[in-house]
C-alpha cells in the first residue's frame, strides 16, 4: 500500500526522525483548532497519493486566520491527477539553508535494498544528474555505508551525523515495515546544520499485509475494491466510461492498451483470475454495475479450458436479474463459443472472434 | 547457469531420460489435485507428491504421498518440484524443498511476500538451485514436459522460445505462434511479482544457446527494469536470432499496481516507454498488439534468412 504524506510521518515519528510539528484533519473546524495549536505562519498541504501537489497547487503558505479561511477550502477541493484529497496536513514553515533527496528502495533485479542521495532535493528524482547510489544488500545500512553516503554528499559536522542517524533510522524502517520504497524529499539542512524530513513517501509491499497490522489503519480502499478483493479479483478505477475486464493481470493490461490505442477510455481495470466461471462472471457485472461512470462494458476472456456458454450464462443472468442495462462487448475464447452466440442472440452482448473487434465496437458503441 | 534442458529432459544415458520426476508439494489441495492431474495428462512424469499429515495415501491411485519433502526425495530421486501451497505457507515449502536436494522448484502460488520470496532466493543460491516465479503460469517444453498450470491447448514443439511475465498473454502469444506455425522449443513463466527467482536475463541465459533455437520472444510488462536489462543482455551478447517482445501497460496510470504485484511504475521506474526505448535500442521491435507478434517475428525471420 501507498501511505500519505502524514501517514509516512507518523512512522517516520515512531523511530526518531526529525520533523516538523503537524497536524492532519478533514475538516476546517479541525483545520482551524490546529491552527491556533501550531500558531502562524504555516503550510497547507493536500494529502494525495499521487506526487506533483506543488505545481497544481496543493501546498500553500498561510500567514493568518483570514489567508487559512480562503486557503483551506481551496486546497481541500483540489484534484490532483484526478485524486481528491484524503486529509490536509498543517504544517508549521521551516527556515532551510538546503534541500537535499533520500530514498531506499527495493531495487528488484538487484534483488536488495538501495540509496538514492542527492544534493538537490524538492524536485523529481528522476530530473537529478548528481545522484549517490549505494546498494547496500538485505540487512539494515551499517555505520560505514551511512557515513560514506554523507562523504560523499560533502556533509560535514552535525550535518553529516543528522544525515547518517536519518539513512539508519529510513533503513531500520524499510526492513521492519517490508517497505518497497521509503523517500524524503525534500530532506532539509535546517538554518542550525539539523536535519530535518519536510516530505514522506512510503510504499510496502501489500503481499506481505498480513504481518503487518499496525498498518492496517492506512489502508485505504473504496467498497467497491475491497469487495472486488474478497472475491479474489483485482480491480483498479479508472477515468474513463468502458469498463475492461478479463482473466489475468496482462491480459488485462493489453485489452487496456488497446483500448487506449483505438480512443477508448477505460473505465476500470478488473481482472478476475484464472479462470472464469458464472459466479464470477456475475460477480464481475455486478462489480461494475456499481460503478456510475459506465457506458459499456469489454470482456476479453482467455482459457484453454473455459466454456465460452457458462460465461454467455452470467451475461443472461445480469441481464435478466436487472444488474446491469448495459451493453457488452465479449471476446471469449474458448469451447462451444458458437453455441454461445445462439444463446446471446437478442441480447445486449454482443460476442466476437477477436479482441480488435470487441475493442472497435465499444468504442462506437458507447458515442452512440 | 542453469543447465534448464539437463534439468528437463536429462541426457540420453539417463535411466529416466526425457521423464525426469516431479515432486507436487500441496498435492492434495483443490488446485493442486486438479494440475497434478492436469500435468499427469499432459505427459509430466510426476513421481510424488508432499502434503503433511496425509502420507501414505496414493493420489490418482499411483502416485504416491509423502508428509514431507525429504521423504519424498529418498524414495523418487526426483530433482524437481512444484508448489502449490498458500502464500504465507511457501517460504517453509521451499526451504523444505531445496534443503532435500530439489534443483529445480516451480513456484506457484500468488502472494508471497518479497522478503520470504528474497530468503527463499538466498537459499537457492546456496544450494546451486534454480527457482522460477512466484507468480508464475510454470515452465514447458511443448509435447514433453509440462511443470505449471497453463492450458495445453496454446502450445506446439518448435523453435521459438518465449518468455513471459503474465501466464495468459503466454497462452495468447503461444497459441497466436503456433497458429502460424511457430511452435515453441521452450516456455518460461517469469512470474508477476516484482522479485522473481527466475529474471528475464537468467531466462535468457537458459535458452540462447539452444542449438536449433530460431527465435525469441520476450512478453514483459510495466514494473522494474527486468525488460531493460535483458534487452542490455542482448545487446552484449551478440545474440542474433530474430527477437520480438511484447509490452503490457502502455496506458496504465502511474503508482498503481495492475494486478500483479510487481506491475506499478514509480516514478519512472517501470514505465513501459523506457522497455520500449531499450529494446528499440537492441534493435527489438515491440509488438502493439499480442496478435502482431507472430507477424514481427515472420517479417525479423526473413530478413535474417
Amino acid at each position: 500500500m501507498q501511505l500519505l504524506e502524514f501517514q509516512a510521518k507518523e512512522i517516520f515519528r515512531e523511530y526518531g526522525i526529525n520533523l516538523l510539528p503537524s497536524k492532519s484533519s478533514t475538516n476546517i473546524e479541525d483545520g482551524r483548532k490546529h491552527a491556533q495549536e501550531l500558531g502562524f505562519p504555516f503550510v497547507i498541504k493536500i494529502q494525495v497519493p499521487v506526487g506533483g501537489r506543488g505545481k497544481a497547487g496543493g501546498i500553500q503558505k498561510c500567514q493568518n486566520m483570514d489567508e487559512f479561511e480562503l486557503k483551506y477550502p481551496q486546497v481541500m477541493d483540489l484534484k490532483i491527477k484526478g485524486e481528491k484529497a484524503r486529509a490536509i496536513l498543517l504544517e508549521k514553515m521551516a527556515d532551510i539553508k538546503q534541500e537535499l533527496y533520500l530514498s531506499l528502495f527495493l531495487n528488484r533485479s538487484k534483488r536488495c535494498y538501495t540509496i538514492i542521495a542527492s544534493n538537490e532535493g524538492g524536485v523529481e528524482i528522476e530530473s537529478v544528474k548528481s545522484q549517490i547510489i549505494k546498494e547496500v544488500g538485505l540487512g539494515e545500512v551499517s555505520d560505514e555505508i551511512a557515513n560514506q553516503v554523507a562523504k560523499e554528499m560533502g556533509l560535514q559536522g552535525k550535518t553529516a551525523d543528522g544525515f547518517v542517524d536519518t539513512l539508519k533510522k529510513l533503513s531500520k524502517i524499510t526492513i521492519e515495515k517490508e517497505a518497497e520504497l521509503v523517500e524524503i524529499n525534500p530532506l532539509a539542512i535546517m538554518q542550525d546544520d539539523s536535519i530535518m524530513a519536510l516530505d514522506g513517501k512510503f510504499v510496502t509491499d501489500d503481499n506481505s499485509n498480513f504481518r503487518h497490522p499496525e498498518l492496517e489503519k492506512y489502508q485505504e480502499k473504496t467498497a467497491i475494491e475491497e469487495r472486488a478483493e474478497k472475491s479474489g479479483f483485482s480491480l483498479v478505477e479508472l477515468d474513463g466510461d468502458i469498463a475492461v475486464v478479463g482473466n489475468g493481470a496482462g491480459l488485462v493490461m493489453s485489452t487496456l492498451d488497446m483500448l487506449s490505442d483505438n480512443g477508448g477510455k477505460p473505465a476500470c481495470f478488473l481482472d478476475v483470475g484464472g479462470g472464469a466461471t458464472t459466479e464470477s462472471v456475475y460477480e464481475a457485472l455486478t462489480l461494475i454495475s456499481k460503478l456510475d461512470r459506465v457506458k459499456g462494458i469489454l470482456v476479453n476472456l482467455y482459457g484453454g479450458i473455459v466454456k465460452t456458454t457458462v460465461v454467455a450464462e452470467a451475461f443472461l443472468k445480469a441481464y435478466e436479474d436487472n444488474l446491469i442495462d448495459l451493453p457488452v462487448f465479449s471476446r471469449l475464447k474458448g469451447t462451444e463459443s458458437e453455441k454461445a452466440k445462439e444463446m446471446l442472440q437478442g441480447s445486449r452482448t454482443k460476442i466476437f472472434d477477436t479482441v480488435e473487434e470487441a475493442i472497435n465496437a465499444a468504442v462506437m458503441g458507447v458515442k452512440k | 547457469m542453469t543447465d534448464i534442458f539437463g534439468l528437463l529432459k536429462g541426457k540420453p544415458e539417463d535411466s529416466d531420460y526425457m521423464k525426469k520426476g516431479v515432486i507436487v508439494q500441496g498435492i492434495t489441495g483443490a488446485y493442486g489435485s486438479l494440475h497434478a492431474k492436469n500435468m499427469i495428462t499432459y505427459g509430466t512424469n510426476v513421481v510424488a507428491g508432499v502434503t503433511p499429515g496425509k502420507g501414505g495415501q496414493k493420489f490418482e491411485d499411483k502416485v504416491p504421498v509423502f508428509n514431507t519433502m525429504q521423504e519424498a526425495v529418498d524414495a523418487t530421486n526426483a530433482k524437481i518440484s512444484i508448489v502449490f501451497v498458500p502464500a504465507k505457507f511457501f517460504l517453509q515449502a521451499a526451504k523444505d524443498a531445496l534443503n532435500a536436494g530439489i534443483k529445480l522448484l516451480v513456484a506457484i502460488p500468488e502472494h508471497v511476500p518479497i522478503r520470504d520470496t528474497m530468503e527463499a532466493l538466498a537459499l537457492a543460491n546456496e544450494k546451486g538451485a534454480t527457482i522460477i516465479g512466484p507468480n508464475t503460469p510454470g515452465i514447458m517444453i511443448p509435447e514433453l514436459i509440462k511443470i505449471g498450470i497453463m492450458p495445453a491447448m496454446p502450445f506446439k514443439a518448435g523453435k521459438i522460445a518465449v518468455l513471459s511475465k503474465s501466464g495468459t498473454l503466454l497462452y495468447e502469444i503461444s497459441d497466436a505462434l503456433t497458429k502460424r506455425g511457430y511452435g515453441q522449443s521452450i516456455t518460461i513463466g517469469i512470474g508477476g511479482d516484482p522479485v522473481n527467482g527466475t529474471r528475464l536475463i537468467d531466462a535468457f541465459d537458459m535458452v540462447k544457446d539452444i542449438p536449433d533455437l530460431e527465435g525469441l520472444v520476450v512478453v514483459g510488462e510495466i514494473g522494474g527494469d527486468s525488460e531493460e536489462m535483458l534487452a542490455q543482455r542482448i545487446i552484449d551478447s551478440g545474440f542474433n536470432k530474430p527477437t520480438v517482445a511484447y509490452i503490457a501497460g502502455r496506458a496504465a496510470p502511474k503508482e498503481k499496481r495492475m494486478g500483479h504485484a510487481g506491475a506499478i511504475v514509480m516514478g519512472n521506474y517501470g514505465s513501459a516507454e523506457s522497455k520500449v526505448s531499450m529494446f528499440n535500442k537492441a534493435n527489438i521491435p515491440v509488438a502493439k498488439r499480442p496478435a502482431d507478434v507472430p507477424v514481427l517475428l515472420a517479417g525479423k525471420m526473413g530478413k535474417s534468412d
